[in-house]
């Protein structure tokens, strides 16, 4: 138990003394949420699907926790770099531990972050319909922060260098990102759009706060959240085994 | 403390390690030296539970690390040829971390931690980022977290490289403080034969993967008439690059170790 406590602490520590990179990370979302929500805003309203913010901060929220949890697992990379991982991974303790330690913290790091833009949207404008609703929607944040805290893990471990980081960017977190549903409704896309997005685990994040945060109307929702909440749990399991797999595979 | 026998690694179609065999006893400062690839980081890896040998048997105090590897891990200390810090955090807090990862007790931990910064002289950058250390200062941090949990054995692979005499001097100083009162037995690699005659109370020479010299430095240097270490090294292994390059087998190795890392 020590050893998971010190191993999420430190993730922590790591992030609360970057202050330069934590304000720096709020930039994209800040950016997302005033210049999409205040300039595509008009044209949502036009079309019948009343305020753009609302529907957008549950998006903006999930984005923010999905770069943030992918980052923290793939920390792991720069601990190659710097050597750190060997102190870790020589040490007397099951590697099982290690991983979780780790990816729990990520996985804390990225809900910090996520609270941080909640606090953002809300400036922006963004109002909860009910209060009571508000810790189910935080649920589904810390569900996604898991999950891809996870899978940050698993392919940290797979990788070996820098070099990987950039693809996995661009082939995965990036579509991941744009085919969530986070600025756009899926509700309404085409078929193609729609069995593809159906793959996507953010999708099922971002649906879920969507349906406890909004109004029926607001909301375009597409599973509810009984069906995001359980397949965001698989996907939990399924990538946290991924992870603490490639983990316990990788070579010193 | 450290028993090898016949111990073989091979990677494909190289033997890194070929049929080495010795004892390091309880307290002894034991050098390993050698050529650049001549098997020394292997054999390290395969001590410290890190790689499986290909064949032969090791026992580090009465353990199997191949098969007991958390028991092995608990009983020595590690320093590796490449930094291993995390530079985010304090110098205090990454002893902190590898005591609770040691199963040190906090108590313990916390007298433990601030004798070995004193005996390295860091106590007064113990709040400070590791990543503002100065290169010998991380590498007192590394052997005093090395000593941290009371191992049987520290191994030292090159802990020295990149310092100046004066660090090197010192770092050695408080190395040896330290095998004495504690009765640690230490097992290292360098380049700097200096250090190894001064330091090391037995020196084994290994190249091609083969052990081709083991005894005190002075016997070394009787039985290859030289009259300093270094001298008897060049003798008993070549003048290096350019046996080396002659012979395809070994730049092939060379090649392979390279990669491996």
């Amino acid at each position: 138990m020590g050893v998971i406590y010190i191993l999420w602490l430190r993730e922590l520590k790591r992030y609360s003394r970057s202050r330069a990179q934590m304000i720096a990370s709020l930039g994209q979302p800040l950016l997302y949420l005033l210049a999409l929500g205040f300039g595509l805003g008009p044209v949502y309203r036009q079309a019948g699907h009343g305020s753009y913010i609302q529907f957008l901060a549950p998006g903006v929220i999930g984005m923010t926790v999905l770069f943030s949890a992918i980052f923290s697992g793939m920390g792991l990379l720069w601990d190659r770099q710097f050597g750190f991982l060997k102190e870790t991974l020589v040490a007397p303790v099951p590697r099982l531990i290690i991983m979780a330690g780790r990816t729990l913290g990520g996985a804390t790091v990225a809900i910090c972050q996520g609270l941080l833009v909640t606090i953002v949207s809300v400036l922006a404008g963004f109002r909860p319909v009910s209060l009571a609703m508000v810790p189910v929607g935080l649920a589904f944040m810390v569900m996604i922060a898991i999950v891809f805290a996870a899978l940050g893990t698993a392919i940290g471990s797979a990788l070996k260098d820098m070099q990987g980081f950039q693809m996995t960017m661009n082939f995965l977190v990036m579509p991941i990102f744009f085919l969530s549903g986070a600025l756009f409704p899926l509700t309404t896309v085409g078929k193609v759009l729609h069995w593809i997005t159906i793959f996507d685990p953010l999708a099922y994040g971002i649906d879920g706060m969507r349906s406890t945060l909004l109004s029926a109307a607001q909301s375009q929702v597409r599973f509810g959240p009984v069906v995001d909440g359980a397949v965001l749990v698989g996907v939990a399991l399924l990538f946290l085994s991924l992870g603490a797999y490639s983990f316990s595979k990788i070579e010193i | 403390m450290i028993q090898v026998e016949h111990l073989t690694r091979v990677f494909g179609e190289f033997t890194a390690v070929h049929n080495v065999s010795f004892e390091v006893g309880k307290g002894e400062i034991f050098a390993f030296l050698g050529p650049n690839g001549a098997g020394k980081t292997t054999t390290i890896k395969m001590l410290t539970t890190l790689l499986q040998p290909t064949s032969g048997k090791i026992w580090l105090d009465g353990l199997d690390p191949t098969v007991e590897k958390h028991k092995t891990r608990q009983s020595f200390g590690i320093v590796f040829q490449d930094p291993s810090l995390d530079g985010d955090m304090t110098g205090y807090e990454n002893l902190e971390l590898h005591a609770v990862l040691y199963h040190v007790p906090k108590k313990v931990a916390k007298e433990r931690i601030e004798t070995l910064m004193k005996l390295f002289e860091l106590w007064d950058k113990r709040d400070v980022q590791v990543k503002k250390y100065s290169g010998g200062m991380k590498r007192r941090l590394e052997i005093a977290r090395g000593f941290l949990h009371t191992p049987k054995i520290l191994f030292l692979d090159e802990p020295t490289l990149g310092l100046d005499p004066q660090s090197r001097n010192q770092l050695w100083a408080q190395v040896k403080q330290l095998n004495e009162k504690e009765q640690v037995t230490v097992f290292l690699t360098t380049h700097y034969m200096d250090e190894a005659d001064r330091v090391a109370h037995r020196i084994a020479i290994i190249d091609h993967g083969k052990i081709v010299e083991i005894g005190t430095p002075a016997q070394i240097k009787e039985r290859t008439n030289a009259t300093t270490l270094e001298e008897a090294f060049l003798t008993l292994t070549g003048s290096g690059i350019r046996d080396e390059s002659a012979d395809p087998a070994a730049a092939m190795r060379q090649f392979a170790q390279m990669w491996k890392r």
